[in-house]
C-alpha cells in the first residue's frame, strides 16, 4: 500500500431515501476499509436493510452518493450490473433459486456473468462446499435443506463471485435459535480471512466479538460509532444507551 | 372382542352401508332418467335422427380419419401459442420507460385477440387477408386457421405466463441482480423457469379450448372433423355423425383434463408440504 491515505473500500456520503411520505435513511455518512468488518446494529425499521439494498443498487437513493474503491456507483451512467458483481449481498431469506440444485445456484453467477466454463465453475463451488463441510450437498435441492444449511449455500453463492465487498443483511434472523451458530462460523471465518464486510445484525454477542467498527443506526441516521468495546460497554449517546438496555432487558446480550 | 375389534367392525359396518346407498342412488337417478327421455313423445325421432347404429358405423372411421386434420391444426397452434405467448408476456413485464411502446402493443394484443370471437380471427384472416393478394393464393387455408387460432390463444396465454412470472417473488430477481445477471439474464434463468412450471396446469387448460376450438377452421374451407360430419349428415339425412365427433373429442380432452387436475391436485401437495418443511 502507499503511503497516501488508502481509498475505502466503500464509503457512503450523505445518503438520503423515501418511500413515499416516509424518509428512511436521511443523510447516512459511512466508511469501510478494505478488510474492515463494520456491523450495523439498531432497531427494526432503523434503515438497516434499506442502506444495505441501497450499497448493491437495489434500490434507487434519493441523494448522496455512494463510492467503492473510487468509482462512484451511484453515478448516472454506471453499468450496474458491472458494479454488482464487485458486491456480494446475502439476504435475510435466503433467496436460492429452488428451481435449481445447491450447485447450479452457486454457479450461476460465475457461468453466466463472468463467462467461467462449467467445468471451472463447477470445481470451484466444490472446492467451497468443501470448505463449509457442505460437499455432500451438491446435488441438492434448497427445500431439501435445514435454514441454516440455505443461508450457509447463500454465503457460497454470494462468495463465488468472488466479491471486493459483502453485504450480510440479518442473515439469522430467519434461523432457528440452533442453526444461527454454523452461520456464524462462516461470518467468523470470513472476518479471519480478510473479507471487507458490512453486516446488519440483531446479534450483538457476534457484533461485538467479530466487529471492528459498530454503528448505531438510529431514525435514518448513523448516531454513534465505534469500536465494539467502546460502544457496548460505554455507549455515550443517550439513544444508544436506551437502545443498548432495552436489548439487554430483552437478554439478547 | 377387545373394543378395538368392536370399533373397526363398526367402521367396516359404516363404510359398507355407504357404498350401498351410493350404488341405490346411482342406479335409481340414471334408472329413472333414462325412463324419462326414452318414454318421452319424440324419442323414436331423436333416436333415430341422432343414435342411428348403422350411420354411425358408416361415420366413424371417416371421422376419425378427418380428426388427423385438428390434430395437426392444435399441435402446430400449441407449439406456436407457446412461443408467442410467452414472448408477449416477457415484453408485458419489461420495466422501465424505454420499453413502454413495447409494453403497450404487447397489451394491446392481448387485449384485442381477447376480444374478438375465435371464429371471426380466423374469418378475417381466411378471406380478408388471404384476398389481400400477398400471399400465394394457392396456400393451404389450413395455415390461416392455424395462424388465427395462434393469434386467439397466445393472447390468453401470455395472460396466463403474466400471472406466472408475478407470482414470483420479487425477492428472487433481488437475489439473482445482486449476483450481477441482468435483467433479462434474471428473466431467462430465475424468474421464466419458475414461472412456467407454476402455469402447466392452467396452460393445459387452455390447449383443451383450443383443442376444441379446432372446429372453427371449418368455417373457412377446411375439411376437417366437423365439416367433414356436416357432408356426412348431409348426404345421409341424419345427425348420428355429429355424435360420432362428439365421441372423439370426449375420447381426446377427458384425458387431458383429467391430467390437469391431477397436476393441481400435485402442485397443491408439494406447496402444503413446502410449506411444512
Amino acid at each position: 500500500m502507499s503511503t497516501t491515505a488508502p481509498v475505502a473500500a466503500l464509503s457512503i456520503e450523505g445518503l438520503e431515501k423515501s418511500f413515499g411520505e416516509l424518509a428512511v435513511l436521511r443523510g447516512v455518512d459511512l466508511s469501510v476499509r478494505e478488510h474492515e468488518v463494520v456491523c450495523l446494529i439498531g432497531a427494526s425499521g432503523s434503515g438497516k436493510s434499506t442502506l444495505l439494498r441501497c450499497v448493491n443498487l437495489i434500490e434507487p437513493i434519493d441523494a448522496g452518493r455512494i463510492v467503492i474503491e473510487g468509482e462512484e456507483i451511484t453515478a448516472l451512467d454506471v453499468d450496474v450490473n458491472r458494479v454488482r458483481r464487485r458486491i456480494g449481498m446475502v439476504f435475510q431469506a435466503f433467496n436460492l433459486f429452488p428451481h435449481m440444485s445447491v450447485l447450479d445456484n452457486i454457479t450461476l453467477a460465475p457461468r453466466h456473468v463472468l463467462g467461467t466454463p462449467r467445468v471451472d465453475a463447477d470445481a470451484a463451488a466444490t472446492e467451497l462446499l468443501e470448505r463449509f463441510d457442505l460437499a455432500d450437498k451438491r446435488g441438492v435441492y434448497p427445500d431439501r435443506l435445514s435454514g441454516g444449511q440455505q443461508q450457509r449455500v447463500a454465503i457460497i453463492r454470494a462468495l463465488a463471485m468472488r466479491p471486493d465487498l459483502l453485504l450480510l443483511d440479518e442473515v439469522t434472523s430467519a434461523l432457528d435459535p440452533e442453526l444461527v451458530a454454523e452461520v456464524l462460523d462462516i461470518i467468523r471465518e470470513l472476518a479471519t480471512g480478510g473479507m471487507t464486510m458490512l453486516i446488519a445484525t440483531h446479534e450483538m454477542g457476534f457484533a461485538r466479538e467479530i466487529a471492528d467498527r459498530v454503528c448505531f443506526l438510529d431514525r435514518g441516521v448513523i448516531c454513534e460509532e465505534g469500536p465494539p468495546d467502546r460502544l457496548f460497554s460505554d455507549p455515550r449517546e443517550p439513544r444508544t444507551r436506551q437502545f443498548l438496555q432495552r436489548i439487554i432487558e430483552a437478554r439478547r446480550l | 372382542m377387545t373394543v378395538a375389534d368392536a370399533r373397526r367392525r363398526r367402521e367396516r359396518r359404516r363404510a359398507l352401508r355407504a357404498s350401498l346407498i351410493a350404488l341405490v342412488s346411482t342406479v335409481v337417478f340414471f334408472g329413472v332418467l333414462t325412463a324419462l327421455v326414452v318414454n318421452a313423445p319424440g324419442w323414436a325421432t331423436v333416436q333415430e335422427s341422432f343414435l342411428n347404429q348403422q350411420v354411425f358405423e358408416d361415420a366413424l372411421p371417416g371421422v376419425i380419419n378427418a380428426f388427423w386434420v385438428n390434430v395437426r391444426l392444435f399441435v402446430t397452434a400449441e407449439v406456436l401459442v407457446l412461443i408467442l405467448g410467452l414472448l408477449i408476456a416477457v415484453l408485458r413485464s419489461l420495466p422501465g420507460p424505454v420499453f413502454f411502446p413495447v409494453r403497450v402493443l404487447a397489451t394491446v394484443y392481448a387485449d384485442v385477440f381477447r376480444a374478438i370471437p375465435g371464429v371471426l380471427v380466423i374469418f378475417i384472416l381466411g378471406f380478408a387477408i388471404s384476398g389481400l393478394g400477398l400471399i400465394d393464393p394457392r396456400t393451404d387455408a389450413i395455415w390461416f386457421g392455424i395462424i388465427g387460432l395462434t393469434f386467439v390463444y397466445s393472447a390468453y396465454v401470455s395472460e396466463v405466463y403474466r400471472a406466472g412470472i408475478e407470482s414470483v417473488h420479487p425477492s428472487q430477481d433481488a437475489a439473482a441482480r445482486s449476483l450481477g445477471l441482468s435483467r433479462l439474464q434474471s428473466l431467462r434463468y430465475v424468474v421464466v423457469p419458475q414461472a412456467v412450471r407454476r402455469v402447466i396446469p392452467p396452460l393445459l387448460n387452455d390447449f383443451i379450448g383450443l383443442q376444441k376450438d379446432t372446429v372453427l377452421v371449418s368455417f373457412i374451407g377446411v375439411v376437417e372433423i366437423f365439416r367433414f360430419a356436416q357432408i356426412k349428415q348431409a348426404a345421409a339425412f341424419n345427425f348420428t355423425p355429429y355424435m360420432a365427433v362428439a365421441l372423439v373429442f370426449i375420447v381426446v380432452t377427458i384425458p387431458l383434463t383429467r391430467l390437469t387436475d391431477w397436476l393441481i391436485a400435485r402442485d397443491r401437495r408439494q406447496s402444503a408440504a413446502g410449506a411444512r418443511g
